[in-house]
């Protein structure tokens, strides 16, 4: 028994620091990348998620440059970057996504930049390394103050704006009709995901920040039935994916005989996507029983694609999903 | 700038990716396929990491990695939402390749380049297999044009005509692999997906003609590129920063042309009863 | 041709103007509805319904003319709106019960815990439109009918006393057509509520439609049913010559008579048979 524990939880795990700070950090992130990721998936805006990553570690980059503290730049450019994607974005998915594109390579190219420099006036190894991986377990306290406070910001805007932001991206047409200001809903979103994802890259680098904001998100909304429980469950699943790939992390340094061990960012990807394809398998499944919905509707669906007088309808059931 | 041995071919390799992005691109804008375009190069770069530690050449690393991006997004794709799926793909290869390096504690200069490109660096033996790469990609587009085409822009009809569009998707992530493995060394992992989306969308906001917007989009990004290797070479600043701005210019100047061409049209007057 | 027929009108539209794109959208319309009226408004695609409904939620601005609700320029909260083409994303995990929920609330900022009462007001809801069997199921997964009735539910449960429907009949098989509008008709009768329901078809709306609104080339026709659908009124809107046959209980609305096929065809805006017309 005594084996198994030793076996599961490496010496020492429990009483580092290190991982203390770790489980503590990555829990807070992935709550709020959770419940961002949410509204996140649902908005389909999984590509800003990520482009807003980057964004900020050119901030990051940028920061390191002029001596600024680092997270006003992941924060600030991310602030940026995602204002000037909402800006530019157009109402179309296609049209968005291509925005967000072209504020990604210009933000890349930022960085292109400031890591010449960087590179240039010291000699800083790893510093591309530091930027883009980031890791978990090299963070200060001055990160762990910053990661609170810009969390509850980021939580505290999305709740206030949860159900606006909810019926304009269900339909943006009866928001608009009941009075919801889309436009600056969609934009106050934008800032509170730059918000999240600049402090998520920052704590954890910009890897893990996409995982953990779009893993348990989408995860969640494949298995359950409503948004709110969605919210739970992702938190659940980042939790989860936080705290067993820290373990895991740990853990490797003990596995074979380089005691290099894996790093943890590879572990938490790594049970984010699994659980993602886990997700997937019930519906696989049940797509193979043929079955759409509750059994009622499909004799009606039928009628109304044979008799539909209009394209539309049909067309939207036949897509392929996106 | 032009008498160099280096800079001829910088020259060249770069004229030979922008041809191909150009080409690449207007798919990729036609099927707002701006997320896979830059998920595939960047995790490609993972696997370029990787090889580059294990002692393998790069673009056996890149070429494997994009290929797995590619197959993975694309099989994926049936069960979710596509940016989904781009995402975990990416952040799964990304996550392998920070494994990779986790191996070594050295740090390895090429990343830099990896990321962003090195074009003035480009060996003279480079040219071949890039040139090879860039027909072939070429060529693979000139196949399936049409069925990706109609695929593209009306895919219900393209499906009741009997093109598979989960087919033609694959072969288009394919391509776009092909197209990030021997663009990647030259303008870097991060960078060749703004060639793929600034000009090609400025290029569509300029005619609507499928033909003339490829050509367009070509001669564009022949601009871009040659214009951020001139500035790289006189300012000493990296190619990928101007890439990256000079595509969101011709983005900008895209999006500024068809808003004056709108406020130009003449309206309509006979009044339409019925549609 | 203003009507005014009742002093306390739900909505009342006077003198509506609007003109886009160089076009006249809209010439002087002005109807006023009551509690209870049902009324259809009916016209060609492209005559300017969609901007109407538009103008009078305040999302698109007239050049000329007032609208009123209850008596007061804008009382959003008042008006219950199922637009045209929503596009319900098949992966959208949103319940048909939580899109009625939203409709209750959905404009509020901040989080809102569980309450008894709303779940509740839902229920009734979904009851009212018999949509309780697919309650649960994904929004985007339903058929047209069905998500017309949680449109309809998500409009209803603001308890609005003017209901607006923007072609909600274009994409539905013919019996789905007829049992949302028994639905509309018997909630416009029990509740009060003024209903104002845009299509290019009339007949499917014929047994339930107290007045109609009908609206040709930018100008509007409206009063009871019968008053305006009459070959003088509608010919003075269109501005050429319309016959209204009614055959068998239905009405069928043509351009020209026989021996005016040339006079049709010199306005450019003629078209051949009007689509008012519609097979029972």
């Amino acid at each position: 028994m005594h084996h198994v524990f030793t076996a599961v939880f490496e010496p020492g795990f429990f009483g580092s620091a290190q991982v203390h700070t770790a489980v503590a950090v990555g829990g807070l992130v992935a709550i709020v990348s959770a419940v961002t990721g949410v509204f996140t998936v649902l908005r389909g805006q999984s590509f800003g998620g990520h482009a807003l990553g980057d964004v900020s570690a050119a901030g990051g980059a940028g920061a390191l440059l002029i001596g600024l503290s680092p997270v006003a730049g992941f924060v600030g450019l991310g602030i940026v970057g995602a204002g000037a994607m909402d800006m530019i974005g157009v109402r179309r998915l296609r049209g968005r996504d291509l925005a967000t594109g072209i504020v990604l390579g210009s933000a890349i190219g930022l960085s292109a930049l400031f890591l010449h420099f960087t590179t240039a006036t010291s000699a800083t190894t790893g510093s591309v390394q530091q930027i883009l991986f980031g890791s978990i377990f090299v963070t200060s306290s001055d990160t762990v103050l910053a990661a609170v406070v810009l969390g509850a910001v980021a939580l505290a805007s999305l709740a206030a704006v949860c159900r606006p932001l909810l019926l304009s991206t269900v339909s943006p047409e009866i928001a608009a009709a009941r009075g919801v200001p889309v436009r600056l809903v969609g934009l106050l979103y934008m800032l509170a995901l730059a918000v999240s994802v600049g402090l998520s890259s920052l704590a954890i680098g910009a890897v893990l920040s996409t995982a953990l904001l779009i893993g348990p998100a989408a995860a969640a909304l494949r298995v359950t039935t409503s948004v709110a429980w969605a919210l739970v469950v992702a938190c659940l699943l980042g939790l989860l994916a936080v705290g067993l790939g820290v373990l895991l992390a740990y853990d490797s340094y003990y596995w074979g005989s380089s005691h290099l061990g894996l790093p943890v960012s590879f572990f938490i990807v790594g049970i984010v996507f699994v659980t993602y394809l886990l997700t997937g398998l019930p519906a696989a499944a049940r797509a193979g029983a043929g079955s759409r919905g509750t059994a009622p509707t499909l004799a009606a669906a039928e009628n109304d694609k044979i008799a539909c007088m209009s394209a539309t309808g049909g067309h939207r059931r036949q897509r392929a999903r996106t | 700038m032009f008498a160099a041995g280096f800079m001829m071919n910088a020259w060249i390799t770069a004229t030979i990716v922008a041809v191909v992005a150009g080409v690449v691109g207007y798919f990729v804008v036609l099927r707002g396929a701006a997320f896979p375009a830059h998920a595939i190069p960047k995790g490609a770069f993972a696997g370029a990491a990787g090889a580059s530690l294990l002692g393998i050449n790069t673009l056996i690393g890149l070429a494997v990695f994009s290929l797995l991006g590619a197959l993975g997004i694309g099989s994926m794709r049936r069960r979710g939402r596509q940016d989904v799926v781009t995402a975990l793909t990416l952040v799964m290869m990304l996550a392998l390749g920070a494994a990779f390096l986790s191996r070594t504690t050295e740090y390895e200069p090429q990343i830099y380049s990896l990321l962003f490109g090195e074009v003035l660096g480009v060996s003279t033996n480079q040219i071949p297999p890039v040139l090879l790469l860039g027909i072939v990609c070429i060529a693979a587009v000139a196949v399936i044009y049409r069925p990706l085409l109609l695929s593209s822009i009306v895919p219900e009809v393209a499906e009741a005509r009997g093109v598979r569009s989960h087919r033609v998707e694959m072969c288009f992530l394919v391509i776009v692999a092909l197209a990030t493995a021997m663009t990647v060394p030259v303008v870097g992992a991060l960078l060749i997906f703004s060639l793929m989306i600034g000009p090609p969308a400025a290029a569509r906001s300029l005619t609507s003609r499928p033909g003339l917007a490829m050509i367009a989009s070509v001669v564009i990004a022949l601009v871009t590129v040659w214009v951020a290797i001139a500035a790289a070479y006189l300012y000493n600043w990296p190619v990928g920063f101007f890439v990256g701005t000079l595509a969101a210019l011709s983005y900008g100047i895209g999006r500024g042309w068809a808003a004056w061409r709108r406020t130009r049209a003449v309206p309509v007057t006979t009044p339409r009863l019925t549609s | 041709m203003t009507d005014q027929h009742h002093a306390a009108a739900i909505l009342g539209v006077e003198g509506v103007s609007v003109a886009l794109s160089g076009r006249q959208i809209l010439d002087d319309v002005s109807f006023t509805i009551g509690p209870g009226e049902f009324t259809g408004l009916i016209g060609p695609n492209g005559a300017g319904k969609t901007t109407l409904l538009r103008v009078i939620l305040g999302l698109q601005r007239a050049a000329s003319g007032t609208v009123t609700v209850l008596g007061k320029p804008r009382l959003r909260d008042a008006i219950g709106y199922v637009p045209q083409k929503v596009v319900l994303d098949p992966d959208m995990p949103i319940r048909a019960r939580d899109l009625v929920a939203l409709g209750a609330d959905g404009t509020r900022y901040g989080i809102r815990l569980p309450s008894w009462q709303r779940a509740q007001a839902v229920r009734e809801m979904l009851h009212a439109v018999d949509a309780e069997r697919f309650a649960d199921a994904r929004v985007g997964n339903l058929s047209g009918g069905e998500q017309q009735r949680v449109l309809i539910a998500q409009a209803l449960i603001s308890r609005p006393r003017l209901l607006l429907l923007d072609e909600p009949l274009a994409n539905l098989d013919l019996r789905s057509g007829q049992e949302v509008i028994t639905l509309l008709a018997r909630i416009a009768r029990e509740q009060q509520i003024a209903v104002l329901l845009s299509a290019h078809e009339m007949n499917p709306l014929l047994p339930v439609m107290d007045r109609v609104v009908y609206l040709a080339a930018g100008r509007a026709a409206s009063g009871p049913t019968a008053e305006v659908i009459t070959s003088e009124v509608l010919s003075k809107l269109y501005g050429y010559h319309i016959e209204v046959l009614h055959v068998a209980g239905r009405v069928l609305v043509v351009a020209g008579d026989a021996a005016g096929e040339q006079a049709s065809a010199a306005l450019p805006q003629a078209p051949a048979v009007l689509p008012a017309a519609g097979a029972g």
